[in-house]
């Protein structure tokens, strides 16, 4: 019996195994791609300071894993006012005795935080609104691809200050703000190429067996169009970024967290951009290498979609 | 379709984005913390003279006529009156929103010719060192916040070099009035233009090259690209009279995205190098709560965006012959 129907463990199993190649595959495209590799690298180490920046405890091992930020990033006076780097603070102090590299550290978080949400909702919502509108077309996709197009005519960053100076500057509404500019880039494309999947044989005989129209484009469709949703994804998390530390720097942050584009805001505000270099300059390298490496992430991953530049360079 | 029935469909499509956009804007500034009139009301009023503005604004009617109210008010340019300045917002608006479109103007115009040269380039020499490195350029200036871009540029050239002077438009005591060409044309507001153009345009760079970049190299495989070497034209001819030339097109429809970008830009640009444009208002009203003005300088700038997204549109189909009117 089970030399002609495998069981389902082995059913399973086989398709884990397909399913591991697949990603094995998608992961070859870093091999030989400097770019892409220094940009996992990158992230793994922004991801790492994020999570142990501060001490953290795991309650049911009762043990507290110390912290790598050497003070509490808003602890005033744990040094002089504007002092150089030194020993006792590598990165200098800020107008307020607090410790720079502390808070660069600890910034990490709100950037890692607002990247990963605002884009995997983004794309979430991209994707959904890109999938059904080619799949249904007619009526539905008119009314889904005129509203896009109303989003396309709203300019990102000044509507985010002013939803998040009328709602509150939390990182929720931060968050909020992105996600509902930023799903746009993702919906176009996405629709674009469910239109070109949409005749193809494989749905024609998915539909031809009677699977319902949520099956076919979540089970069939989908899984062919995710590369390019992942590829988007990448994006978009460098645009969060870009767009929290915007606001941010414009002092509509979060007041209870700290973030790069705040300690920014703060050294503008403090007149000392002129002499603390040690402070501006720190937070600044920082948005730029994190979105960086996204990017470079982005590229590599755009080969998985788009097999042709893997010959290109 | 043809080319006339395509245009009145783009232009009907025009006024139905502006119509939403408008509701956007309505519900969005409905939406002010507290009392909804109270954006319209100055401090120190007494009851009956709240009352007395309510009624004269408008808005002790129902929601649907302060709605079409509204919609009569911006479409006549009738902003209501600034809190901080006490005087019409048109007036104040029009100027600073003249100084944003000359600086962000500036700053994509360098953009895309920078972008458009070194973007054919590094098609042209594709595999060469010069592309790899002008990849890993491109996308550094990409990832960096406009602000941090601006930062970094003052540090160096104002604080450092002492080259420009650090922020506004013109030097203490200069004049404010006169003509257009007497505000814009003067050697001391360029001075004071050049680094906030620089950031825009270092920014906004990498869209224009990565696209010329790719475009170019999808262009040189065709066959016409061979042909016109092998009659022997000079390379030089050949890059920029027909490669370069044909990969131009697809730039026209992110160059309304591109304006997008920078009327969001402008706000940072602004803030950074102390620029009296729509962008810098805009941040100081909303700290303010100076709602009317806060108002006004995001429907400009929409409406900078929409208008851009249909010209850009019309450009299309007329400089591309191939293109169908779906």
């Amino acid at each position: 019996m089970s030399t002609q129907t495998p069981s389902r463990a082995e059913r399973l199993a086989d398709g884990l195994e397909r399913r591991f190649d697949r990603f094995r595959d998608g992961l070859s495209v870093f091999k030989g791609d400097r770019l892409g590799q220094i940009g996992v690298g990158l992230l793994v180490m922004f991801v790492f300071v994020g999570i142990f920046a501060r001490p953290t405890t795991i309650e049911f091992l009762n043990i507290t894993i110390p912290g790598i930020a050497p003070h509490d990033p808003t602890e005033r006076a744990v040094g002089g006012r504007l002092e150089s780097p030194s020993a006792a603070h590598p990165l200098g102090t800020t107008d307020r005795g607090r410790d720079v590299f502390s808070q660069l550290l600890v910034g990490t978080r709100v950037t890692l935080l607002v990247g990963s949400l605002a884009a995997f909702m983004a794309v979430f919502i991209g994707t959904n609104v890109g999938l059904i509108s080619a799949y249904f077309g007619g009526w539905v996709d008119d009314l889904l691809m005129r509203i896009t197009d109303i989003v396309y005519a709203v300019p990102f960053l000044p509507f985010a200050i002013v939803l998040v100076a009328i709602i509150g500057s939390s990182i929720v509404n931060i968050i909020a703000a992105i996600v509902l500019i930023l799903w746009r880039s993702t919906a176009r494309v996405i629709r674009a190429q469910v239109l070109s999947h949409k005749n193809r044989p494989y749905v024609e005989s998915a539909e031809a067996i009677g699977a319902s129209d949520v099956r076919i484009m979540y089970r069939h469709i989908l899984p062919n169009v995710l590369p390019l949703a992942f590829l988007y994804a990448a994006f978009a998390v460098g645009w969060a970024v870009i767009a929290e530390a915007s606001l941010s720097f414009l002092g509509f942050g979060d007041p209870n967290m700290l973030s790069w584009g705040e300690m920014i805001f703060s050294v503008y505000n403090a007149d000392a951009v002129r002499v603390a270099w040690w402070w501006v300059f720190p937070p600044g390298i920082a948005i730029t290498l994190f979105v960086m490496s996204v990017f470079f992430v982005g590229r590599t991953l755009e080969k998985v979609v788009n097999p042709e530049l893997r010959h290109k360079e | 379709m043809g080319l006339r029935e395509f245009v009145i469909r783009r232009l009907v499509q025009l006024v139905f984005t502006f119509w939403a956009f408008f509701t956007i804007l309505f519900v969005l500034f409905r939406m002010v913390p507290g009392d909804p009139t109270s954006m319209f009301l100055l401090d120190g009023m007494t009851a009956e003279q709240r009352e007395q503005r309510i009624a004269e604004l408008g808005l002790d009617q129902p929601l649907h006529i302060q709605y079409i109210n509204y919609i009569e008010q911006l479409l006549t340019g009738d902003f209501g009156q600034s809190f901080i300045y006490r005087e019409p917002v048109i007036d104040i608006i029009v100027v600073r929103f003249m100084n944003t479109i000359v600086l962000m103007g500036t700053a994509l115009v360098i953009a895309y010719l920078i972008g458009v040269t070194f973007g054919a380039l590094m098609g042209w020499w594709r595999g060469s060192r010069f592309e790899r490195g002008g990849i890993v350029v491109t996308l550094v200036a990409r990832s960096s916040p406009e602000f941090w871009v601006g930062i970094v540029l003052l540090s160096v050239f104002v604080f450092w070099l002492g080259w420009f002077p650090s922020s506004g438009m013109r030097a203490t005591g200069g004049d404010l009035g006169g003509g257009f060409l007497q505000r814009y044309g003067s050697l001391d507001f360029l001075r004071h233009l050049f680094l906030p153009a620089l950031t825009g345009a270092i920014v906004y760079l990498a869209t224009p090259t990565l696209l010329m970049r790719s475009t170019m190299l999808d262009v040189l495989k065709a066959d016409f690209i061979e042909i016109k070497k092998a009659e022997g034209l000079p390379e030089r001819t050949v890059l920029y009279k027909h490669a370069a030339r044909n990969s131009v097109l697809p730039l026209v429809t992110v160059m309304a995205i591109a304006t997008g970008a920078a009327m969001g830009g402008s706000v940072v640009i602004e803030t950074v190098f102390n620029w009296p444009g729509m962008g810098r208002e805009m941040v100081r009203s909303v700290n303010n709560n100076d709602y009317p003005v806060a108002m006004a300088a995001f429907f400009l700038m929409g409406s900078v965006v929409i208008i851009m997204n249909f010209v850009a549109d019309l450009a299309y189909v007329y400089l591309d012959p191939r293109v169908e009117y779906e």
